[in-house]
């Protein structure tokens, strides 16, 4: 699903941000991606989602390349990818249906079962009767339900969050990992990059960790470093 | 297209004062190129009607028989550059200076003024080389004393028109390129505003196409009703001078018709160039 071979991502200004990462997430599996703040993890989770590509090495999302991908081929793959984060990234002037509807109407999908879809997605995240409100009139949790349902339209093969529990209390975190459960249980491949280590040492869940750059621990591995890490779908 | 419509409509719901910024500024900006236009039309009309007093005037011997002069002046009326040929008889010399100059008021006998043809060339034969070159053939004529056209007069006005014509297309690309440069930033904050969006909107997987159509429509029909704001604005400020101070021309039709499809088209060059910046950065 996700693979990654001594992956080197430098930027002009900053410097390394990822050096010689190798891993690989399996089709159905669940996968966390920890590690301190400027260890690499949100560069991990862009060049995942092709908002960058490698400096050196490869990426490989779903079968595709991503360095020389063609620029109309991106967003092909980005509907094969859902992507949560930590701030909702939804839009403030649409109601929860509107925000999960657009996700299909960007890709050109015919306006019929538009509707149908969208309610079963948000009756799918609990949120069946809040379609119409808008997100200030939902909580933090609520709202990042909004944001899975969004991700989950078109059908993904993989689930990218970024801190998706970030900004919410420990209610609504477990509410939200819950359904990324399912989502995975489902057969979505998910892979989660948290801070959150108390969730992290909770779940049965593969951790692949990352410091300064550099991948440090694999749990499917129980090594660190550059080698070829391939884990076996959770337990 | 019914969802990029929707797009359009709910981008200037967002930001009504955003929106109505963008169109003031562009019809603003094209107001002041109008009124520039309207400066340079009045200049070229003004130069034009002073042009159509170019002419030649052919002094006749005395004694030139009439059938000589019939010839001359239908073979003069031929010259490609020729627009008409006039002959004033010492008769008419005569009444014309009395009418324009006091010191002829006394003067009742014509015979010591010679007969005359008078030459009046096309547009675009007015030039000093050209009245030169028409003025040199009528010379050839056996019976013509005396050819005058005014050289320094043509040559200065000339001068004045590829002056006025030359400041003209400077300070009108200079005040369009401003126009460009201003309403090229005013969209490219609506874009700015709307960055957010924009990257939810590729993160979901909309193409580059879908992202960019709407900003193009809006770009366009900003500068298209700018433009006609512009329009209006140039009007009404030509009906001012022309009812208060001086009579002047307006745009025919046409003119006004491209000035605010330029709009438009400023408009959409302008959406162009901020969006596609833009989504190279997202």
């Amino acid at each position: 699903m996700i693979r990654f071979s001594h992956v080197v991502k430098e930027y002009p200004r900053t410097g390394l941000a990822l050096n010689d990462v190798t891993f690989r997430v399996n089709k159905g599996e669940f996968a966390f991606l920890t590690g301190p703040s400027g260890a690499g993890k949100s560069t991990i989770l862009r060049l995942v989602i092709v908002e960058e590509t490698p400096t050196a090495g490869e990426v490989r999302v779903s079968g595709s390349l991503t360095s020389g991908l063609p620029r109309a081929e991106i967003p092909r793959l980005r509907r094969r990818i859902g992507v949560v984060f930590q701030d909702f990234r939804l839009l403030e002037d649409r109601t929860a249906e509107e925000n999960v509807a657009f996700a299909l109407e960007v890709t050109g999908a015919p306006r019929e079962g538009i509707s149908a879809r969208v309610s079963r997605l948000l009756t799918q995240v609990g949120l069946a009767s809040k379609g119409t409100s808008y997100p200030k009139e939902l909580s933090g949790g609520e709202q990042q339900r909004v944001a899975i349902a969004r991700a989950l339209v078109n059908d993904p093969v993989l689930l990218v969050a970024d801190e998706p529990t970030g900004n919410l209390d420990d209610r609504a975190t477990r509410g939200v990992f819950q359904l990324l459960r399912d989502i995975n249980a489902a057969g979505t491949a998910v892979l989660m990059a948290t801070h959150n280590l108390e969730l992290v040492k909770r779940e049965p869940y593969r951790v692949i960790e990352v410091n300064r750059g550099q991948l440090v621990f694999d749990s499917a591995e129980g090594t660190g470093g550059a080698a070829t890490v391939t884990s076996s779908t959770p337990t | 297209m019914r969802l990029t419509f929707r797009e359009v409509v709910l981008g200037v719901r967002r930001s009504p004062l955003l929106s109505s910024l963008s169109v003031v500024t562009i019809a603003f900006s094209l107001f002041a190129f109008g009124l520039f236009g309207l400066l340079v039309l009045n200049v070229d009309r003004a130069l034009r009607g002073v042009e159509e007093h170019v002419e030649i005037v052919a002094f006749l011997a005395d004694g030139t028989l009439p059938e000589s002069i019939s010839a001359a002046m239908g073979d003069i009326s031929a010259f490609p550059e020729v627009a008409h040929v006039d002959q004033v008889s010492p008769e008419q010399a005569l009444a014309r200076a009395r009418a324009e100059l006091p010191e002829f008021q006394d003067v009742f006998d014509a015979s010591f003024l010679p007969a005359s043809l008078e030459i009046r060339l096309k547009e675009g034969h007015r030039d000093p080389t050209t009245v030169k070159d028409v003025t040199q053939r009528i010379q050839t004529y056996p019976f013509v004393d005396d050819v005058r056209y005014g050289e320094d007069w043509v040559k200065k006005l000339y001068d004045i028109r590829n002056i006025a014509g030359a400041a003209g297309i400077a300070l009108g690309l200079l005040f369009a390129a401003v126009a460009v440069i201003i309403i090229g930033t005013t969209i490219r904050m609506t874009v700015l505003a709307r960055s957010r969006e924009i990257s939810i909107m590729r993160l979901v997987g909309a193409t580059d196409g879908f992202v960019r159509l709407p900003f193009l429509i809006d770009g366009f029909l900003k500068g298209l009703i700018g433009g006609l704001l512009a329009l209006l604005l140039t009007w009404g400020a030509n009906a001012l001078i022309s009812h208060n101070l001086i009579q002047t021309f307006f745009f025919d039709p046409g003119i006004a018709f491209l000035g605010v499809l330029g709009g438009g088209i400023i408009g959409l060059l302008g959406s162009t160039l901020s969006v596609g910046r833009h989504l190279r950065r997202v």
